[in-house]
């Protein structure tokens, strides 16, 4: 492995030997990497309590600070200082890991997104990226779910009945809904023919991933909502029915771990999906000026973010049944489905020559017809879909007419 | 060359903890302490808890997770295959056909069975 990136710039600056360098470089670089989510926590979780009191017909926080910029800052000082308490009848050791397991698994994401395009000598990464690993969609899909496992761990330690049936909800709902979540990742990966989340972005320097899977798009984007807990699958922290849920017993800064890693799990969602479906890093001059790619890569992440927060802010929640036959009886199907007509005109498209082998060597002439095909695959799956939708709606509705019908008249006939 | 690879990720997953770590000290440092019995209770909306709280669960989330482990060993079949589709030809598509068939074969004596149904 030669010094690149990152290690020839310290080795310029004039440390002698190569080991020490490749090991400062991944140093800073990882300093770097976990430095991102930690400041993007403190602006994200504002602009949560702007949007959410904007859509609510609020004004939101505006009174410390100009604009109320300064209000996490605020909040985080004041979870500082509170007491920290563990409760007599939880379980010391694992009450205390789970909240540092929960954000730590969230920092842990950031490793492999690649932020920015960076011109480096053949066989390293063509990008600014944490890690470069050959794995990077598989990382991410175990990464995540260390994060369920924490959010188990704290329900399960805290020894409350609330908290405990938070986690019970979370076994069921997290867990069934990272199904469709690892399904509609595969879509991707197949066509990019990596795992490698860089090599996923290369691929779609002619087409994004949206326009040629938008129904995978979809898929991944329902199943990241429930997978980091939020409206209408809040069902972990339900306030009506389980006060806090999981993190009933937390309080100070260890809920206050909880909190942000939930809200950067969201953001990071939101920059997966972009990294995934939109391109990443690409768009107008990313290469003459590669600062601008992070630009690009945070616009379309915020962009995605956004529509998670209208979603969360506007719909209301669902029932555990409704939640877990959505997810078995629909999702699952739709995106096995989904997977095997995909492969199989990918497949048929490139042996007949209509479709590149390697999307990235390709053009944007080259990649079209495919791109057609597939948007008419999902055009006729969704349209389908919604079809079906349509006419258990109307069956629906035309039998609470006749119940209804039938009780006026057992009314009039009294 | 492989593991070598992963070296900056651990890297990561020892300074993830030490910060997380080093933020709940921070507020273990400045915050008051004053333990007290009524404080240290769990909390249950201030009725008096009776019971453990570690009771069995109901058997249906077992059965929600074993399906899961079931459809999760099967995705992470699925993750390989897309990577080396281009390589393996018509030989990878059919062989990967047969093995969703008889996932999907599970899938439907699964719903038809009931096991999916959540009362």
């Amino acid at each position: 492995m030669e010094c690149v990136g990152l290690c020839d710039v310290v080795l310029n600056l004039g440390v002698r030997n190569q080991e020490l360098a490749r090991f400062l470089a991944s140093l800073i670089g990882v300093l770097l990497v976990s430095g991102v989510p930690l400041l993007t926590v403190i602006i994200l979780i504002l602009a949560e309590r702007k949007i959410a009191a904007r859509i609510q017909d609020r004004i939101g926080p505006n009174r410390v600070g100009p604009y109320g910029l300064l209000q996490t800052v605020a909040d985080l000082l004041k979870l500082l200082g509170k007491e920290d308490i563990t409760p007599t009848a939880a379980d010391r050791i694992l009450y205390n890991a789970a909240p540092i397991i929960s954000f730590g698994s969230v920092v842990l994401l950031w490793a492999v997104i690649p932020f920015m395009y960076w011109n480096t000598p053949e066989g390293a990464a063509n990008a600014v990226v944490g890690v470069n690993l050959e794995i990077g969609a598989l990382f991410f899909v175990a990464i995540a779910s260390l994060g369920t496992l924490a959010i188990m761990t704290a329900g399960w330690a805290s020894n409350n009945k609330y908290a405990l049936l938070g986690a019970f909800r979370v076994v069921a709902l997290l867990v069934s809904y990272e199904i469709p979540l690892v399904f509609a990742l595969v879509v991707p990966v197949m066509f990019a023919g990596s795992m490698s989340l860089v090599d996923i972005v290369e691929a779609q320097s002619h087409m994004w991933f949206v326009f040629m899977a938008p129904l995978a798009a979809i898929l991944f984007f329902i199943s990241s909502q429930a997978e980091t807990g939020r409206a209408p699958f809040d069902l972990i922290e339900a306030e009506s029915e389980l006060i806090a849920g999981f993190n009933i017993e937390y309080s100070g800064m260890k809920f206050g771990m909880f909190f942000a890693a939930e809200f950067l799990h969201v953001f990071t969602n939101g920059i997966l999906m972009a990294v995934l479906f939109f391109g990443g890093y690409l768009g107008f001059f990313y290469k003459a000026i590669p600062p601008l790619g992070f630009l690009w890569l945070g616009l379309k992440g915020s962009l995605i973010y956004f529509v998670f927060l209208w979603l969360r802010n506007t719909v209301p929640r669902l029932r555990i049944d409704q939640v877990m036959n959505f997810n078995w009886f629909f999702l699952v199907p739709v995106s096995i489905i989904n997977i095997m007509v995909t492969s199989l005109i990918l497949k048929v498209m490139q042996e007949m020559g209509y479709a590149p082998t390697v999307f990235a060597e390709s053009s944007l002439i080259g990649i079209l017809p495919l791109t057609i095909v597939m948007l008419l695959k999902d055009a006729i799956i969704i349209g389908f879909i919604l079809g079906r939708l349509g006419q258990e709606g109307r069956k629906a509705r035309i039998e609470a007419t006749h119940a209804e019908e039938s009780l006026a008249a057992a009314a009039a006939g009294d | 060359m492989t593991l070598e690879q992963f070296a900056p990720t651990g890297v990561l997953v020892i300074i993830a903890v030490i910060l997380a770590f080093i933020i709940l000290m921070i507020s273990r440092v400045f915050g008051p302490h004053k333990p007290s019995f009524r404080k240290n209770a769990p909390y249950e909306s201030g009725m008096k808890p009776i019971g453990p709280a570690n009771r069995r669960l109901p058997i249906k989330f077992y059965l929600v997770a074993v399906l899961f482990i079931i459809f999760d060993v099967e995705v992470i079949f699925f993750l390989p295959w897309a990577v080396s589709m281009n390589g393996m030809g018509w030989y990878g598509l059919v062989v990967m056909g047969f093995f969703t068939l008889i996932l999907i074969v599970g899938f439907i004596y699964e719903w038809k069975k009931g096991a999916l149904e959540w009362e």
